[in-house]
């Protein structure tokens, strides 16, 4: 306790020392965001002035992901218990809602905050929610198209990057296209982050013998 | 003192509370807070101190997300194999902090 106490007045008599940045990043985010392909610097520092982050991101992710899986012991697939009628049906019912709202957000992350991984919470949450209704039933083996669902962020990713890598700089798109690649990529991230984050819940949500 | 660095050091203190409870407390799901109680003070000093100078600095703001995301991935990760290892032991500690039991297993 008094050790991390004497830990934390350490660190923060660090913060409070620390000297002006040599380098605005600010600055150079705002002089080059006519070149990202889109308006809002977040979005533009995520995918495209560091486009590598964001792709060993959801690189992570779906190795956490297979290290669940791989962990979950279930052996076929575990239909979800029925839950309350009524939770039934207000889930049926918020599910296509949820959908609508991650397009929104996916589709607005160009200009304001949104983007890929808030609309692949919203899925996620959408998938969530429906097993906890009782209307998904948990993955024991994903099938062919789920697998390519998984895996379709990150291949679209890679594959753009690879294009981009023909003409010079891995990541750097030719600024006319990039409004498009990124809004391509960010759809198969959300894609992808919704069922990866979904799958890292449904995966080690099987029932007990 | 701006709002900012307030946020800088809140962060500061909550990172010492994460580093307290993922060093004392033997519970493997006590851990697994403490390290997102931890991870989180370390965002909240990134995006404290990227708007100290009220231009907010929209690199560790991305930086942040990039992190939140690999934090839940771990988090998930780690509940996984704590989860396993409950299932093979029967217990949520791990081994070298069972502590003064020097239990004999032969396997």
């Amino acid at each position: 306790m008094l050790a991390a106490a004497g830990l934390a007045l350490a660190l923060g008599h660090a913060i409070l020392q620390l000297p002006q940045a040599a380098v605005s990043l600010p600055t150079q985010v705002a002089g080059n965001m006519g070149q990202s392909g889109v308006e809002h610097p977040v979005t533009a520092v995520l995918l495209n002035f560091r486009g590598y982050d964001t792709l060993l991101e959801v690189a992570v992710l779906l190795l956490a992901f297979f290290g669940v899986m791989a962990l979950s012991q279930t052996q076929s697939m575990c239909p979800a218990e029925p839950a309350h009628a009524l939770l039934q049906a207000l889930a049926r019912l918020l599910a296509p809602l949820m959908v609508l709202v991650a397009g929104y957000l996916l589709w607005i992350g160009a200009y304001a905050p949104g983007g890929a991984f808030q609309a692949g919470a919203v899925l996620a949450a959408a998938g969530v929610m429906l097993r906890l209704a009782g209307l998904l039933p948990a993955w024991a083996q994903p099938g062919r198209l789920l697998r390519t669902g998984l895996v379709a962020g990150l291949l679209v990713f890679v594959v753009v990057a690879l294009i981009a890598l023909g003409q010079g700089v891995l990541l750097q798109y030719p600024s006319s296209a990039a409004g498009t690649l990124i809004l391509l990529i960010e759809t198969g991230l959300a894609l992808s982050i919704g069922l990866t984050l979904s799958g890292l819940y449904l995966c080690s949500m099987e029932t007990r013998a | 003192m701006n709002a900012a660095l307030l946020y800088a050091l809140a962060g500061v203190v909550l990172f010492a509370v994460g580093v307290a409870g993922l060093l004392a407390l033997p519970h493997l799901l006590r851990k697994i807070l403490a390290f997102n109680i931890l991870g989180s003070g370390a965002f909240l000093v990134l995006v404290g101190l990227g708007q100290r100078d009220g231009v907010v600095d929209p690199v560790p703001q991305a930086m942040v997300l990039t992190g939140i995301v690999v934090a839940i991935a771990a988090t998930a990760l780690a509940l996984a194999l704590a989860r396993h290892l409950y299932e093979r032991t029967g217990r949520m500690q791990l081994p070298e902090s069972r502590g003064a039991e020097p239990e004999s297993r032969d396997d």
